[in-house]
């Protein structure tokens, strides 16, 4: 059949699409990391892994979505290492017999932010007080409510204080479903008070009239754990590799990596393995 | 009489006609031929004998069944009564092969050249062969110059005639043409009517359905009238224009011809 | 807005390596998922113009309903389908290019099944008889029709290309939007409006516009079948 127009448009347009396309999947050493949205936007990973692969010649590929979804990956078995800032949650896993080992490798706080002229009164260094100010006043505060370690933190602060939101929500009170950073934007939007780590805070841009109003509370202490997917529950795992990572991360080479990360001088992460 | 004896008496009287001079060797015949399409009689009664090397012409009006007699003889309707019998060609010794023309020829949006290649193609043509058959059927009908040209650019009567060509380039013993010149100006319908009459001189037998009783008398060796799915007349061409016409065929072509 | 804009530009203008790496993705993905979607979806639509048969009418119906299928559930889907723990886990194909190319193949399939459909019938209604008179077997004829409609065919492959590239869910779920890995354009842009650098975003959104429209102004200017004079000469 010679209808040599088609053939011939055809076979070029064929081959461009196919030589341009993927690449061949190297086959070197490479792990996926499950994380968090948080520590991910925070860019602390664009800080670590270079670190970590000069080291090692190992590839972190990090997928970043909230904790929940971080657990729910590795308990698939679509990750190799875990990294997320929920220790009870993280202990239930290990529990699972979903990993081996959860170790501590650093942690960064939670602020409160809110409006510059806190029509709540929420300024100082004590959370509990602020969050009953709030839950009494008629306040806008937005909460991420994606199961995220933000938003397990959050809750947790909410039941210390006594106030059960699922019968008893403060008036203000705004679920956006969304990451730290739309929460951010939804406050800044709306002059709400939001927690936030402040990591995200750092490098957050868009912040109008907001500020931090509490700061240093012992309760706003926000850990980070990092966990190898067992690889007796799913045996593709790269364990060997995975272990490699959760092994530096809290040698004194990548603790070290951690304390050296700062946005506009400020340290964001301060290593603790040791804790 | 009545209007079917009628019938029956010019029927006979054209048969004796035509008997009388050797007849040409019979290709497809029509025995009490009918077509139905649910519960519209398109045709009925239809004895018809196409004879090798003839140029039938169909006239009547529309709706009279014309298009349903040629796919009839096509062979791509089948009939709801009555018979079709197919005549083995002598000496090629096979079946006659046959191409149809319509009204409006569709052409794939390529060039000139690619349209034949491709007719070629689907009737199996080996490469080669397509090749050779495309650039003889450019020059036959004379469209050689135009090969490269997109088909859908062409004149209305260019488009005809290159349907024409890629008809002829199929080699087929029978052309069927359904009205091949009822949508064109003059000029291109005397451009057409130039064409099949050159087919028709290679020994092409041609079957053409007409509004215009001019073309029919131009170009055709027979004719035979349609009124309400019925053969109301069919005769050699002199004859039919010159003798007394049953009365469905008279009043047609009266109607069409009201000074007559 | 004249920010983003201005920003818009800068990027362009710098052509920093990581963008260029990015929008290269983002085509190679996309023009792959494209190409595959069309050979599947340009046989599939001639087929179901021409394909007789009981059930064919709940086909089209199913086919012109997974026009809707948002792009979130394509991924949600293919992720399932990937995962270490589903069906095919074994071709360790999550969050690689291979997977977003496969989502956004799968979710660009009903789209040009369905227009090429509907393009098939229509010319087929004007000249499938006589195709099939010069001896064209029902498939061929539609196939010829695809051909004979060829600019309409790269109008339906350009809407289908530009669903492609301006989807984000299921890019978003299968490739895990992983820095220098799976990150294109649209997984960038969302991260960027999470955030909270929103000019940077429009910016971005802004690459991405330009980067179509030269692919589309690239095509307008591809020569026609208008042979040129000398041609129609030779």
């Amino acid at each position: 059949m010679d209808l040599n127009l088609i053939s011939r448009r055809a076979a070029l347009a064929l081959t461009l699409a196919f030589a341009t396309a993927l690449p061949a999947q190297a086959q070197d050493k490479a792990i996926v990391m499950a994380s968090t949205t948080s520590t991910e936007q925070s860019g602390l990973f664009a800080h670590l892994m270079p670190a970590f692969k000069s080291a090692t010649g190992i590839d972190v590929r990090v997928v970043a979505v909230g904790t929940g979804q971080a657990l729910d990956m590795a308990r698939r078995g679509d990750a190799d290492v875990v990294f997320v800032h929920d220790t009870a949650a993280e202990q239930k896993f290990v529990a699972e017999g979903l990993s081996v080992q959860r170790r501590n490798v650093m942690y960064n706080d939670f602020v409160l932010v809110g409006p510059a002229s806190d029509p709540a009164g929420t300024r100082g260094k004590d959370i509990a007080a602020a969050l009953k100010k709030l839950a009494g006043s008629n306040q806008a505060f937005v909460s991420r409510g994606d199961k995220s370690g933000t938003h397990a933190a959050e809750l947790r602060l909410w039941k210390k204080v006594g106030i059960d939101l699922a019968t008893a929500k403060p008036p203000g009170y705004k679920e956006c479903g969304c990451g730290m950073g739309p929460a951010l934007n939804i406050a800044s939007s709306s002059n709400a008070y939001v927690l936030t780590d402040r990591g995200t805070w750092l490098s957050f841009k868009n912040r109008g009239d907001l500020t931090i109003l509490v700061e240093g509370d012992k309760s706003l202490f926000n850990q980070y754990g990092v966990m190898v997917v067992n690889p007796a529950k799913h045996p593709h795992v790269k364990s060997a590799l995975a272990q490699q990572f959760a092994d530096w991360v809290v040698s004194p080479a990548g603790q070290a990596t951690i304390n050296g990360y700062t946005i506009g001088g400020q340290q964001l992460f301060f290593a603790n393995a040791g804790d | 009489m009545n209007a079917p004896e009628a019938h029956v008496a010019q029927v006979a009287r054209v048969a004796m006609a035509v008997a009388a001079a050797p007849p040409a060797p019979p290709l497809i015949s029509l025995h009490a031929a009918g077509m139905n399409f649910g519960h519209t009689v398109a045709l009925s009664g239809i004895d018809l004998t196409l004879r090798r090397g003839q140029r039938l012409a169909l006239i009547g009006p529309n709706g009279s069944g014309k298009t349903t007699l040629l796919r009839l003889l096509h062979g791509v309707l089948e009939s709801s009564s009555g018979e079709r019998s197919v005549s083995t060609l002598q000496p090629e010794g096979r079946a006659p092969r046959m191409a149809m023309l319509f009204q409006r020829p569709f052409l794939l949006n390529l060039s000139v050249r690619r349209n034949l290649l491709l007719a070629l193609w689907l009737a199996g043509v080996p490469s080669a062969e397509r090749r050779a058959r495309t650039d003889q059927a450019l020059r036959r009908i004379g469209l050689a110059d135009l090969a490269l040209r997109p088909a859908t650019t062409l004149s209305g009567g260019q488009q005809q005639r290159l349907a024409l060509a890629r008809a002829w380039s199929l080699q087929p013993d029978i052309l069927l043409l359904d009205e091949p010149t009822a949508s064109l100006d003059p000029g291109a319908k005397a451009e057409v009517e130039q064409a099949i009459e050159d087919l028709g001189r290679d020994g092409i037998t041609v079957v053409m359905s007409t509004h215009n009783l001019g073309q029919a008398k131009r170009l055709a060796t027979h004719v035979a009238c349609l009124v309400d799915g019925r053969l109301a007349a069919l005769a050699a061409t002199d004859d039919f224009f010159s003798q007394a016409l049953p009365p469905a065929a008279a009043a047609f072509i009266r109607g069409e011809n009201p000074w007559i | 807005m004249s920010e983003s804009l201005a920003l818009a530009l800068q990027l362009i203008t710098q052509a920093d390596t990581q963008l260029l790496g990015i929008v290269s993705l983002s085509l190679r993905v996309s023009l792959t998922a494209c190409v595959l979607g069309a050979l599947l979806g340009l046989l599939a639509g001639a087929w179901l113009a021409v394909a007789r048969f009981p059930g064919h009418g709940l086909l089209v119906w199913l086919v012109n309903t997974l026009l809707a299928l948002p792009a979130v559930v394509v991924g949600l889907l293919v992720y399932l389908l990937l995962s270490r723990s589903g069906p095919l886990g074994s071709w360790g194909l999550l969050f690689t290019p291979t997977a977003m190319v496969f989502a956004q193949a799968i979710l660009v399939l009903p789209l040009i099944a369905a227009l090429s459909r509907r393009l098939v019938h229509d010319s087929l209604a004007q000249g499938g008889y006589q195709l099939r008179s010069l001896g064209a077997g029902a498939l061929t004829a539609a196939l010829l029709m695809l051909l004979h409609e060829r600019l309409a065919v790269v109008t339906v492959l350009l809407t289908a290309f530009g669903r492609a590239i301006a989807e984000v869910g299921a890019v978003m779920i299968v490739g895990g939007n992983i820095a220098g890995v799976t990150r294109v354009m649209t997984t960038t842009i969302a991260l960027e409006t999470s955030k909270g650098d929103l000019p940077l975003a429009l910016a971005l959104g802004a690459v991405l516009l330009g980067v179509v429209g030269l692919i589309n102004a690239a095509i307008a200017l591809l020569p026609t079948r208008e042979p040129a004079m000398s041609e129609a000469m030779a």
